[in-house]
């Protein structure tokens, strides 16, 4: 156990963490030069393009040491994004140590403060790597200063290095061996493992990943899994090289993985302890939680016809990703479909693009938002997750949103368009202090449903990309909360009815038919696009009918392109929807995701 | 009875709108010539059903690129292989393409002795301003000149017109449709200006050179267009053709009809009924397979449903409109209950059109009205079958 390192690595999104750990496997000849591909950590598509880690892994690096002693290093990756923090958090229990990975044309962002904190919390031995150190724009020292700020270390404690050029990276594996303590735990004892990931294969079922912290499982044992209290034969166990590899045993200290024959991702959850039946453990971890969604939309085929197909792809979507909830919604202009809970926004977007990728599901997602608590008169409380499901005015005493602490890390230069921004997004200021002369940290309490739409874009546009945002719940608020509606032709469209502060309906409700306006194709006939709230139009926006529709020639060569060029029409018309009169493209369902100033 | 096209794919230079398949290189005029030659002698071996099927030849249409840039001799070569290959009608109509800057004397009197019986001139525009806009190869005088002294000539002329393009004001609109009407022209095709992919146009508009075409203007001066024409006689009888009584193109109007036609020359499509083929759109691999004796033939056997849809996209733009009881006799290899219920769906669908003022029905027949024909891609691809 005393040759084994388990650790992470720490990094804001494009700080270059997934090159890095490129290198590591290469350095250490875990993979030949023949089997890199770049980031091959991130072996979703999506992950690679989208250059973040959305799904932890882990893979075991060996490793020969100056001391001529041949040592295991466990490196556990870790998604980089706010909504995928619980995650983080347990990947971060199963290490004794991280790389601290900063970039040195950026410095500190408030996703890597946040998680340098968690990581903290979990007593891991910090390694600070400044990375990117050949580029131009490197500010070296002035991000070491930030790091000593941050973490209290030494200077020289700092390493350098290049995930491109790989320059720096035989240090950083000494530094994991010599400053990242050994694993400890007992062989003997009862078998205590964290479930740190999991991930569906279609063959083998799910795959769960787990470090152990004390005992030893053995294959064909008897395990459990002490929050479902659910038990599976060890059907296979091993250590997780580029490639599963499989063990009669793994002990206490190692990172490995199990496969039981599981089907279905909602039976195994992250942050939970594995056990054996015969002997368990008195306690599990601590630090397990229920993952709860935070943002929730409709999600709908594109033609109706094709209910059957999507609920099949989002039995399957769930069956690797337990984060992601689902019950049955219908809308009239939409026909069947979901009403989906997601961790975040990002997660939202990852969902909907995972169905397309790899489902080859076309779909429509209706207006996101979040689940508000609603106390009606008669004493009653409800949870509304879903704009058909607001109650009557009348019969409401009250309602309460979501509330978050927003981190935002930035430079001096932009704390003026960032209270701008955040005022305007109902946002109060608790706290601004300067981390560095030039960073300064503000954290703000704001209402979850103004994160919703487009605060990262603006927060980004604001700040020309100088400003990092991390957010966490703090429980429910007291709130004017109203639902606005949109009529085409005075027909309601339920799938675009949004749940809005009072005070912004109007501004929302102007862009929002603006923005259709803009989305609508011109029809044969005028329409008239309102918002309103209850029977009161507050905006509303007129699309005059279509002037022209015809081609000029059709003669003998024109007439097969011509046709297919009508098919194709015709093709493009079907997978619109029809309210009232008015056919409405699928854009226009997202139109409010689009909404800008 | 059926309809021949000749392609010539040769221009002296390129119009800016346009995306017909022609070479500004003369080079290979000769051979491309005697390929054409060769492609309609071969036809009666590569299409023999077809051929047998199409009855007698009604109508010839040199069209292009540029037909008048061929010598008499060359025409003259064509025809007589037409001869040669396929049964001509008496009093046959045809019809040559010429640009204003080709036309003299001595040339109309040739395309007579040659046995041309119509003229189709592409004026576009009167206006000079107008004509270097779409890089024309004539100017102002050539338009109006060239028009005055074929009308010597030749009784059956029909004149191409462009409107909606960004230098057309209303007013000048109306002279260029005036002076048509003026000459006792009696038949006039008039073209929207349609940005295609692909053409210098299109690549003036995106890179924000010009000006794009505005449909609300071009839908104007349509409406304008045709009360005009009504007003001097024109029978409206296809969205971009009018006619005064017994002057229709026969050639146009059997493509209309959905009456066989073979069109030979590279890019050329041939139609039996039933399959469409065309020829590759490459000058030098369609004189090279032709001299190896193959023609250079795509083909596409129309489903009873593509059939459906053809007719009802293109009677649709025509005077008499859709003839819904037409289906059952004219589609073919489908069953007899299903085009009927094609037809009721059709008749059904229809419905809303007329309550818009879009459509008109009497008995089995649906016709557009004035506004309607400025929709009649949309409502036809409504009406397509799947």
């Amino acid at each position: 156990m005393k040759n084994i390192r388990n650790f992470c690595i720490i990094a804001h999104i494009d700080h270059g963490k997934s090159t890095l750990a490129d290198r590591l496997l290469q350095q250490t000849n875990t993979i030949s030069d023949r089997d890199m591909m770049d980031q091959v950590l991130d072996d979703m598509d999506l992950e690679r393009e989208k250059g973040i880690t959305i799904k932890s892994h882990a893979i075991q690096i060996n490793y020969k040491h100056a001391d001529n002693k041949d040592y295991v290093l466990n490196l556990i990756d870790t998604p980089g994004h706010v909504d995928f923090s619980y995650e983080v958090s347990r990947a971060l229990a199963a290490c004794e140590g991280a790389l601290l990975l900063v970039d040195a044309t950026q410095g500190i962002q408030a996703q890597t403060i946040s998680n340098l904190y968690l990581a903290i919390e979990n007593d891991l031995e910090i390694i600070p790597v400044i990375n990117k150190i050949d580029m131009d724009g490197a500010m070296i020292e002035e991000v070491e200063d930030q790091i000593v700020d941050l973490i209290g270390c030494k200077r020289e404690d700092i390493l350098h290095a290049s995930g491109r050029t790989g320059l720096g990276v035989d240090k950083v594996l000494d530094a994991i061996v010599n400053r990242i303590p050994a694993p400890e735990g007992n062989e003997e004892a009862p078998l205590q493992a964290l479930i740190f990931d999991s991930v569906f294969n279609s063959f083998r079922g799910i795959i769960v990943y787990y470090r152990i912290l004390n005992g030893t499982i053995r294959k064909n044992d008897i395990v459990k899994f002490v929050s479902t209290d659910q038990q599976y034969g060890a059907d296979e166990i091993g250590i997780l090289k580029l490639k599963m590899t499989e063990r009669k045993e793994v002990k206490a200290g190692d990172v490995g993985y199990i496969i039981t024959g599981i089907k279905n991702a909602k039976e195994v959850k992250v942050g939970d302890t594995i056990t054996l039946a015969a002997n368990p453990t008195p306690e599990q971890i601590k630090g397990f939680e229920e993952v709860k969604p935070m943002v929730f939309a409709g999600i709908y085929p594109v033609n109706t016809d094709e209910f059957e197909e999507l609920r099949d792809c989002m039995d399957k979507l769930q069956l690797n990703d337990a984060s992601l909830t689902y019950e049955l919604e219908t809308s009239q202009a939409l026909g069947f479909g979901f009403r989906c809970g997601f961790l975040g926004m990002l997660h939202m977007e990852i969902i909907q693009e995972r169905l397309e990728r790899e489902f080859d599901q076309t779909v429509i997602t209706t207006v996101p938002n979040v689940s508000f608590i609603a106390h009606t008169t008669k004493g009653e409380t409800v949870q509304v997750n879903n704009p058909t499901e607001f109650p009557d005015p009348v019969k409401t005493e009250s309602i309460e949103e979501p509330f978050i602490k927003a981190q935002i890390i930035t430079k001096p230069d932009y704390i003026g368009n960032i209270m701008t921004l955040c005022l305007g997004k109902r946002g109060l200021l608790i706290n601004q202090s300067y981390l560095t002369p030039t960073r300064v940290e503000l954290i703000f309490e704001m209402p979850l449903t103004e994160i919703v739409f487009d605060f990262y874009d603006k927060l980004k546009s604001q700040t020309r990309g100088y400003a990092s945002f991390d957010y966490h719940p703090i429980g429910y608020r007291d709130s004017d909360i109203v639902k606005m509606d949109i009529l085409l032709n005075g027909d309601k469209v339920d799938a675009l009815s949004a749940l809005i502060h009072r005070s912004r309906a109007q501004d929302f409700g102007r862009k929002l038919c603006e923005k259709l306006k803009e989305l609508l194709p011109r029809q044969q006939f005028q329409i008239a696009i309102q918002a309103a709230v209850g029977a009161k139009v507050i905006a509303r926006e007129t699309i005059s009918a279509m002037r022209k529709d015809v081609t000029a020639k059709c003669y003998g060569g024109d007439i097969s392109r011509k046709r297919k060029l009508l098919e194709k029409q015709k093709e493009g018309k079907k997978r619109m929807r029809q309210i009232g009169n008015v056919e409405v493209p699928q854009e226009a369902f997202l139109a409010v995701l689009k909404l800008d100033d | 009875m059926s309809g021949i096209y000749i392609h010539i794919p040769f221009c002296k230079q390129a119009c800016h709108y346009c995306n017909f398949h022609f070479s500004t290189s003369l080079r290979y005029k000769n051979e491309l010539i005697a390929a054409l030659l060769g492609e309609i002698s071969l036809t009666k071996d590569f299409f023999p059903e077809a051929v047998k099927n199409a009855g007698a030849v009604e109508t010839i249409y040199f069209g292009g690129g540029t037909p008048s840039l061929c010598t008499k001799e060359e025409i003259d070569a064509i025809l007589s292989q037409i001869s040669a290959s396929f049964e001509v009608a008496a009093g046959a109509e045809i019809t040559l393409e010429a640009n204003p800057d080709d036309i003299t004397e001595e040339r109309l009197l040739q395309w007579k002795d040659s046995g041309i019986t119509r003229l189709s001139i592409g004026i576009q525009s009167f206006f000079e301003e107008d004509l270097v806009w779409m890089n024309r190869a004539h100017n102002s005088s050539q338009a109006w000149n060239s028009l005055q002294l074929a009308t010597k000539y030749f009784d059956n002329i029909t004149i191409d017109l462009i409107y909606g393009t960004p230098g057309l004001t209303d007013d000048k609109w109306k002279q260029n449709v005036d002076r048509v009407i003026s000459l006792g022209i009696p038949h006039i095709s008039c073209y929207a200006l349609t940005v295609e992919p692909k053409t210098p146009l299109q690549k003036m508009i995106r890179e924000h050179k010009l000006a794009d075409v505005d449909p609300d203007h071009q839908s104007a001066q349509f409406l304008l267009l045709m009360t005009w024409l009504a007003d001097a006689g024109f029978e409206h009888y296809e969205i971009s053709n009018f006619a005064k009584p017994g002057f229709r193109s026969r050639h146009n109007s059997s493509y209309w009809k959905g009456k066989p036609y073979f069109g030979f020359g590279p890019s050329a499509h041939s139609f039996d009924g039933e399959s469409r083929w065309w020829n590759i759109a490459n000058n030098t691999t369609y004189i090279r397979s032709i001299e190896q004796g193959a023609i250079p033939y795509e083909k596409e056997v129309l489903t009873p449903v593509q059939q459906v849809n053809e007719m009802i996209m293109i009677s649709l733009r025509t005077l008499e409109g859709l003839d819904t009881s037409r289906l059952i006799q004219q589609i073919k290899g489908i069953a007899q209950d299903e085009i009927l219920r094609m037809k009721q769906t059709i008749l059904e669908e229809s419905a809303r059109y007329i309550s818009n003022g879009l459509m008109v029905r009497e008995g089995d027949w649906l016709r557009l009205t004035y506004e309607g024909k400025l929709l009649a891609d949309g409502i036809a691809a409504d009406l397509f079958f799947d």
